[in-house]
């Protein structure tokens, strides 16, 4: 009778459960494994009937996501010279030549800038509010926690008209320091409420023992809650990157080129007459591989990022 | 105490940053750690929330800075509230609302109950598990247009190898029924693993003492279930429905990535009808009281939502 | 107040005029659609940059972001763009808003003159208010909706024989859109070299104006107008007069019964795959392309050919095209300006039209030589004796989001007959020219 113990699960159950959840994990990684290998496909392979799960690999895709290219006449390509490079060889096997490299880079970039700066500016300015609500009387406590929480409420396209017409009138408009003022601005809640948290659980004593030992309240602050919040304060700023790094509304109604960032830009990669398939996957390979490896090394705190510290484990 | 944080900060000019603020007392430290935040938000959440109220009253149209701005009252409210499109949104919404949030509720619990069963290996499968949600909607989503292909898609031709179907004889995408459930099995596919995480944190916060006690009492597996198992996890779910959902009316990126709101207006869900008539339409007026009609719908029911969750959680 | 501005930007363009000089190389970007004709403008540019030493930088955005993208950016009054190839569509909105700079005292001044262009593209891609002297871009590329097809299959002595049984005529490039549509229904799903194949690719794109410029094809020469009177809209009994209601219905049929499977959300882009893939014995495009198709390894040379858009009751073509104009909150004004001169010669022109681009210079179209200078030249001048626009009011967008979404609703989605499609779209219309102070 006791086989059924729901604190003990039999040998039996545990296979039954573990091929269920290996079966969901399997085909929900699918999709994921066929973006990495489009990326890889030729483009022949990339739309073959039935799908090709085996092909002859290609950098077909990651020479055409990095570079613009025009289809030339076979005389003009005969006129050429051979190509320097690899890559240049593969672009002539489609009997085109290079013209330039294309924008992914520069929109990449500016991912990264727009991610990094947002993040660093939400975490630190996160990261003192979080301490003087975790720590301090502060007047109107919960009402101002339950304010900076109910800013995520508002649809991104809602918030954007207001924005874009501020951004406006500031010459914001497309621009790094307007995309990372905007980003900060909707992360630093999430910021506060993960570090509230994470800071709520660093014992009061240690502060007080550092205190009595003639530390300032700042200097306990940064001797003492910092290092000992800096796991919290990793992990936080990983989330806020991924946000920052993920987000698409304001990024495809604020900015048009200086600042634009990869998801706007990603969807919109095409080949010289039709849409270029592996190098839309190559694009979108580079672009998520870092979040998988994120989301691996913060397994841990997964469930607190994503409830906003409602739920830790 | 009575000069401000401001004051002192002036005042005070020596070398060191720490000396500075050394003689500071709690109260501001409190104001300067709270301040820069609350100021942002200020600038670039609470000074556009009123902007949007002021413009919601006007016809204001952004792209015409030179025509003349006149307050019109009420009038774009009770455009949007008698425009028998936008209840369709309304409908359209409410429809990917309710079978994302059942899907995602029914397999993101039952995965967590299986993944509690302890068997081995199960951290890392469920690390595997929870990868497709932290991945950018947008570029996902831009890359199921091609897995819902006809003729080359991974999806379709997954399901005419499930089912015998010929792939090319239906289009998830284009086709005015199966539209609606091309963009509910996006989301359920990217984001079971939220409720799935929540409802294994609920599952795992159960002591076990409770289910010793029963099984002490014989009661049945099932009787278990449905008097120690559900109750207990039910504030958890409920939170993970109330995240969802609050993401879900806002949802903008997966689907215009995906239908773009079509075939004609099927999914066009209000992110996008608004999306439309603010930055395509640039009635910006009319669009402020959309924006304005969608908050105070989403802040209403959210907590409505809460209190009823508050309830749960004292039993 | 209007007035004051307008006056403002003319006496800046006028104050700018006098300081072109070759004293500064300034760094230009070009803003236009990604697409084969820009490829050929990068290549063009080339010899302005030699000859200016300013450089030329481009942004190029596929057609179906690039309204959204560059209206948007010239809204946010951005400075991206300091020269924009635009849709002849916003002139209307680039010009009242203030987003483009006027160009008429810089034309006199340079001694460019509008009569070196063919009137249609003047009218269509420069003028703002319509057909009045006030010139706000130069035309660049002029364009019409056109067809082309598998010239290969037609002359099969198979096919030939099998269409002649059916329909006993003899199989030829369509000269009505009734036939247009009897012949992509005999492809329909027909076997050809061990492939089963399909009628036509035509547009029904959602997102950006796809349909609209597809359905329009057909409406226009079964009788569909925007207005009864020009300049009144007045737009009851034309909008939905039964011609129109006829040319619409016309095209969902086509699109129901002669288009391949999953076509639903296509335009440029997916009518070109279908093509280049062989599903299509036919497809509609922009004659932008043409150079491109023609030049195809796989698809081009003697298997592909070329036809105007077939009339019915009238012949129509619906229009394309770009007019290039130098944008208003651009620094670097004066290089902008520089390269529209350098653009405008005759010399210049002969060459755009060489290396792809529909060159709208007169010297260039009235070339006896030109009507045989590709096998779809002639084409080309026939579609623009015929074209006719969408409207191009400032509220284009919003004229045009209404037809995208009532046009989209009724033939791909299904919904309702082609008479209420056409009466919501001007009850939408309506509200728009009401909200301008228009009605």
């Amino acid at each position: 009778m006791s086989s059924y113990s729901i604190t003990e699960p039999s040998t039996p159950q545990k296979w039954f459960a573990g091929t269920l959840v290996v079966a969901y994990a399997i085909i929900t990684l699918l999709p994921l494994v066929w973006i990495i290998t489009t990326g890889f496909k030729s483009p022949v392979d990339a739309i073959a009937y039935p799908p090709k799960v085996l092909f002859e690999p290609s950098l077909e895709g990651y020479v055409n996501l990095f570079t613009t290219r025009t289809r030339v006449s076979p005389e003009t390509l005969e006129a050429l010279p051979p190509p320097e490079s690899w890559y240049e060889e593969i672009v002539r096997n489609r009997d085109m030549v290079i013209a330039g490299p294309s924008r992914y880079g520069e929109r990449f970039l500016n991912s990264v800038i727009i991610g990094f700066g947002s993040t660093f500016l939400s975490v630190f300015l996160g990261t003192l509010a979080a301490y003087a609500f975790s720590r301090f009387k502060v007047p109107l406590k919960d009402d101002l926690l339950f304010f900076i929480l109910s800013t995520r409420m508002m649809p991104p396209i809602a918030v954007a008209i207001p924005i874009f017409l501020m951004f406006r009138t500031l010459g914001l408009s497309d621009t790094h320091l307007g995309m990372i003022l905007l980003y900060t601005a909707v992360n630093i809640s999430l910021a506060v409420w993960l570090l509230k948290g994470f800071i709520d659980e660093i014992p009061r004593e240690y502060e007080e023992a550092a205190l009595i030992d003639g530390y300032t309240r700042f200097q306990a602050f940064y001797k003492v809650v910092l290092p000992q919040a800096a796991t919290g304060i990793a992990s936080t700023a990983i989330f806020c990157l991924i946000f920052s790094w993920n987000e698409y509304a304001f990024a495809v109604l604020l900015t048009s080129g200086t600042a634009q960032t990869a998801p706007p830009f990603i969807p919109t990669i095409i080949g010289v007459g039709g849409q270029d398939w592996p190098a839309v996957a190559a694009g979108a390979t580079l672009f998520l591989v870092p979040v998988m490896v994120f989301t691996i090394l913060l397994r841990k705190h997964l469930l607190r990022g994503i409830t906003f510290g409602a739920v830790r484990k | 105490m009575s000069d401000t944080p401001f004051d002192r900060a002036a005042k005070a000019t020596p070398p060191t940053v720490a000396s500075k603020i050394r003689g500071l007392s709690d109260r501001a430290i409190a104001w300067i750690f709270v301040l820069p935040t609350i100021f942002l938000l200020l600038a670039v959440n609470i000074f556009p929330l009123i902007w949007t109220i002021n413009l919601s009253f006007t016809n204001f149209r952004a792209n015409r800075p030179n025509r003349e701005v006149e307050y019109i009252g009420f009038r774009n409210y009770e455009r949007i509230l008698t425009d028998s499109d936008i209840w369709l949104t309304m409908q359209a919404t409410a429809h990917f609302l309710f079978w994302t949030i059942f899907f995602q509720v029914l397999i993101g619990f039952t995965l967590a109950w299986l993944i509690n069963r302890k068997f081995r290996g199960n951290d890392l499968w469920t690390t595997l598990i929870v990868l497709p949600m932290m991945l950018s909607p947008a570029v996902v989503g831009n890359f199921w247009t091609f897995l819902y292909q006809p003729q080359i898609g991974l999806f379709n031709y997954g399901i005419s190898f499930l089912t015998g179907v010929d792939p090319s004889s239906f289009q998830m995408i284009g086709d005015v029924t199966l539209a609606p459930w091309s963009i509910v099995i996006v989301d359920t596919w990217m984001w079971t693993p939220f409720v799935m995480l929540i409802c294994l944190a609920g599952l795992r916060s159960i002591p076990d003492y409770i289910y010793e006690a029963a099984e002490i009492d014989r009661a049945s597996q099932w009787r278990q279930f449905w008097t120690i198992t559900i109750p207990m996890v039910l504030p958890f779910l409920m939170l993970a429905v109330l995240f969802r959902g609050i993401e879900n009316f806002k949802m903008f990126d997966l689907v215009v990535q995906l239908t773009g709101g079509g075939p004609g207006s099927i999914t066009e869900l209000t992110s996008i009808n608004l999306k439309r008539e603010a930055f395509e339409k640039w009635r910006t007026g009319y669009a402020s009281a959309y924006a304005i009609i969608l908050f105070v719908t989403v802040f209403g029911l959210a907590s409505i939502y809460v209190k009823a969750l508050n309830k749960v959680k004292e039993r | 107040m209007k007035t004051a501005k307008l006056l403002a930007a003319t006496a800046l363009v006028a104050a700018s005029g006098l300081t072109v000089t070759h004293a500064q190389a300034d760094e230009l970007t070009l803003c236009w659609a990604a697409w084969d004709p820009a490829n050929a403008l990068v290549e063009l540019s080339k010899e302005f940059e030699a000859q200016s030493g300013h450089t030329m930088k481009f942004e190029f955005v596929p057609w179906p972001n690039f309204a959204d993208r560059m209206l948007n950016e010239l809204n946010s009054g951005g400075k991206l763009c300091d020269l924009l190839i635009g849709d002849s569509q916003w002139i209307g909105g680039g010009a009242e808003n203030g987003h483009y700079v006027k160009l008429n005292d810089f034309f006199d001044k340079e001694g460019i003159s509008m009569d070196d262009f063919a009137p249609a593209t003047v009218y269509a891609y420069s003028t703002w208010p319509k057909g009045t002297p006030n010139y706000y871009a130069l035309p660049a590329m002029g364009d019409a909706n056109g067809w082309f097809y598998r010239k290969d299959w037609f002359e099969k002595p198979e096919i030939q024989e099998a269409f002649k049984a059916e329909h006993g005529r003899d199989l030829a490039p369509p000269k009505t859109q009734m036939e247009l549509l009897e012949i992509a229904q005999f492809f329909q799903e027909r076997e050809i070299d061990g492939q089963k194949r399909y009628g036509a690719a035509i547009f029904t794109e959602r997102g950006s104006e796809g349909i609209t410029m597809g359905a329009t094809s057909s409406m226009y020469p079964f009788g569909f107008k925007y207005e009864m009177t020009p300049g009144k809209y007045d737009m009851e009994g034309a909008v939905n007069s039964p011609e129109a209601v006829a040319g619409l219905e016309f095209y969902k049929e086509l699109y129901q019964t002669a288009t391949p499977p999953g076509y639903t959300d296509s335009y440029m882009e997916q009518s070109l795959d279908a093509f280049k893939s062989g599903q299509v014995a036919m497809a509609m495009n922009w004659f932008a392309f043409f150079p491109g198709l023609y030049a195809d390894p796989d698809t081009g040379g003697d298997k592909i050919g070329f036809f105007v858009n077939p009339g019915q009751a009238k012949e129509a073509s619906t229009l394309g095209g770009q007019g290039i104009s130098v944008v208003a909150y651009s620094d670097k004004q004066d290089a902008a300006l520089e390269y529209i001169k350098w653009f405008a010669q005759p010399s210049v022109q002969k060459k755009w039209w060489d290396l792809g681009g529909y060159s709208c210079h007169v010297s260039v179209l009235n070339d006896p030589g030109f009507a045989d200078s590709a096998p779809f030249a002639s084409d080309f001048l026939l579609a623009m004796d015929g074209v006719m626009d969408f409207w191009q009011e400032p509220a284009y967008a919003e004229l045009l989001l209404a037809m995208q979404k009532r046009l989209h609703d009724y033939v791909v989605a299904d919904q309702g007959t082609a008479k209420e499609a056409l009466d919501k779209l001007i009850e939408d219309w309506t509200e728009t020219f009401e909200d301008e102070g228009k009605l």
